[in-house]
């Protein structure tokens, strides 16, 4: 079925949005030299390519990328919060970051030319996604450290387009947004368009009456049936793009108007697509970790990034005329990160933020579900017999202990259920902390 | 002057409140007195028994979570007002309830009631000090036994 949308093939970077594949691998060669340089000037990088005698000159081919070594979301960590920093934090512009298991983000930074870059990579998604110069936006993201806010505000700005950077959150606000300045295009997560959508209904507005056309949706996986889903309440096409902070943020790929896998452009970054446990690649075609090497960071380079999504590239060419290899949207995670509304979460970092809490016992499960649009996190946890009191006061006093304690940690408001002891299975083997019930895989 | 109170948790799902009545049944336990708080998620089942510690003992044995707690059991008069004058008191004096129930006993125009107070030992002490008739454990269940 084809999920083309009826649209104008239009480009924002034509050269390098269509540069052949052979001269793409030549750009590629050549940015990686000099982003080896670049990473030489850190520490931790210079220690490794010493000790594995990598220099600018081991890249003769893009496939000597794997003699490179891998940078691991656990690099960033370690190295918290600037040791990846390549440049002296003064040349920095802008940080952003996203979180970890240690309950601290991971920063990210960015100097003059790395926004430039940045934005243009999110613009020419933007405009292969519909967006002109001459339309509103309206950006219901969160702004803040999440690259997603910044990075799409940056990337319409360069578009030329105008922006009402309303933000995430206030539904009646969103909507009085969408009659009274009558955006054509919308920037959210998509459960929250989706919330968005069921409010529009529920408050007797036409769908039909807004000028929205177009959205762009970003910061969790989603799946088809929910693109089927938003776009059966509203009269507008989704488009779909990846990335992640750590290479940079949104603009790694995007969707073009045929909208059958996200284009990467790969003028700025070298992806692979390995098997997770052997880091050999995958045969072509089928589902492997990818593993992304930005080329144009400048004050955070970093090489062959274990982004730990797993997808596909798919193979052949697309009719729009882009040259970029194509990614399917994302077959879940290679290690067992969850992202609740956008935000990255680890089931050890609620385990450790609830076990801070004294009375909680290690016998717990995290159940994710989606039971209308937006998710919903519930903890279950079992109680240790002498954190029970006749009290309901200290009783719910200790539920919210809990939920604040993985608040503070996740920046996620989580559910608490207290069970009595023993209440819960219990397991042999590796235990089944996550029951995750939405939908991901279409 | 205090009673012991046993405490159990309870998740609140159909059929627990039953079975726990169920397994109290079958150990011989005599339910004197009891009150129910209960949120969407769980419960706690306050009992009055002849025997909290070994009632405690038994249902720990099959997996309960289980609570003893110091209450104070006192007899007001059994009027319209009589509750109210008490409470008044307690307010006056600044002593918070925590919670309290009420026994099913009633007889020669007196009724009996379960404080919870946060400082238990004060607690009585200012009733006791205020003419308050604070009944003894003794007392209590020989008082529900006639």
């Amino acid at each position: 079925m084809s999920r083309k949308a009826d649209i104008e093939n239009r480009f924002f970077d034509h050269k390098m949005e269509t540069l052949p594949q052979d001269q793409i691998k030549i750009l590629q060669v050549e940015r990686l030299r000099k982003s080896i340089e670049r990473m030489m000037r850190v520490p931790f990088f210079k220690e490794k390519f010493e000790a594995m005698k990598i220099t600018p000159d081991s890249i003769q081919t893009v496939d000597d990328i794997r003699r490179l070594p891998f940078t691991t979301k656990n690099d960033f960590r370690e190295h918290y919060p600037l040791g990846l920093l390549s440049v002296p934090k003064s040349e920095v512009i802008r940080f952003h970051g996203s979180s970890g298991t240690t309950g601290k983000p991971t920063f990210v930074a960015y100097n003059r030319e790395d926004l430039d870059i940045w934005s243009g990579l999110v613009a020419r998604f933007l405009v292969s996604g519909g967006l002109t110069p001459d339309q509103t936006c309206q950006i219901s993201f969160g702004y803040g450290l999440f690259t997603g806010g910044f990075g799409l505000h940056y990337g319409i700005e360069k578009v030329g387009a105008s922006i009402i950077p309303v933000a995430a959150g206030n539904t009646a606000r969103q909507i009085m947004m969408l009659t009274d300045m009558e955006p054509e295009t919308i920037i959210a997560t998509p459960s929250y368009l989706l919330n968005i959508a069921e409010e529009v209904v529920a408050a007797g507005i036409d769908p039909k009456s807004l000028k929205l056309r177009f959205a762009h949706l970003g910061g969790e996986p989603w799946t088809e049936d929910i693109r089927t889903s938003i776009e059966s309440q509203l009269p507008i096409y989704c488009f779909d793009n990846y990335g992640l902070s750590e290479v940079g943020g949104p603009g790694v790929s995007g969707e073009c108007y045929m909208r059958d896998g996200m284009h990467f452009q790969e003028d700025c970054f070298i992806v692979e697509c390995l098997n997770p446990d052997t880091l050999e690649p995958v045969p072509e075609g089928e589902v492997g970790e990818l593993v992304i090497t930005p080329l144009m960071r400048m004050a955070m380079p970093v090489c062959r990034y274990r982004t730990r999504d797993l997808a596909r590239i798919m193979p052949g060419t697309c009719p729009c005329g882009r040259t970029g290899r194509r990614m399917t949207k994302l077959r879940g995670r290679s290690d067992d990160m969850l992202i609740i509304r956008g935000v990255n979460v680890f089931p050890t970092q609620i385990e450790i933020a609830m076990l801070s809490v004294p009375g909680t016992s290690p016998h717990y499960q995290i159940e994710v579900s989606r039971p209308g649009a937006l998710d919903q996190i519930k903890l279950k946890v079992e109680l240790m017999p002498e954190a029970f009191s006749d009290s309901m006061s200290v009783m719910q006093q200790f539920r919210e202990q809990i939920a604040h304690a993985i608040y503070s940690s996740t920046g996620l408001h989580i559910q608490v259920e207290l069970l009595a002891p023993k209440t819960l299975e219990r397991f042999l083997g590796k235990a089944k902390r996550v029951i995750d019930t939405r939908k991901l895989q279409s | 002057m205090m009673l012991q109170q046993l405490s159990l948790f309870l998740e609140n799902k159909p059929g627990h409140l039953s079975s726990a009545c169920r397994t109290l049944g079958e150990f011989g336990i005599d339910i004197l007195t009891l009150s129910l708080a209960d949120t969407q998620q769980f419960g706690i089942l306050r009992l009055i028994v002849q025997d909290p510690v070994a009632a405690k003992a038994k249902l720990e044995t099959v997996g309960y979570t289980v609570r003893l707690t110091e209450v104070v059991a006192v007899e007001i008069e059994d009027r319209p007002g009589g509750l109210a004058d008490l409470l008044t008191l307690l307010n006056d004096k600044g002593l918070n309830v925590e919670y309290m129930y009420a026994f099913s006993y009633r007889s020669h125009g007196r009724a009996l009631m379960i404080f919870r107070f946060d400082d238990t030992k004060m607690g009585c002490d200012v009733l006791i000090a205020s003419g308050a008739k604070v009944l003894p454990e003794n007392e209590v269940l020989t008082l529900i036994r006639n």
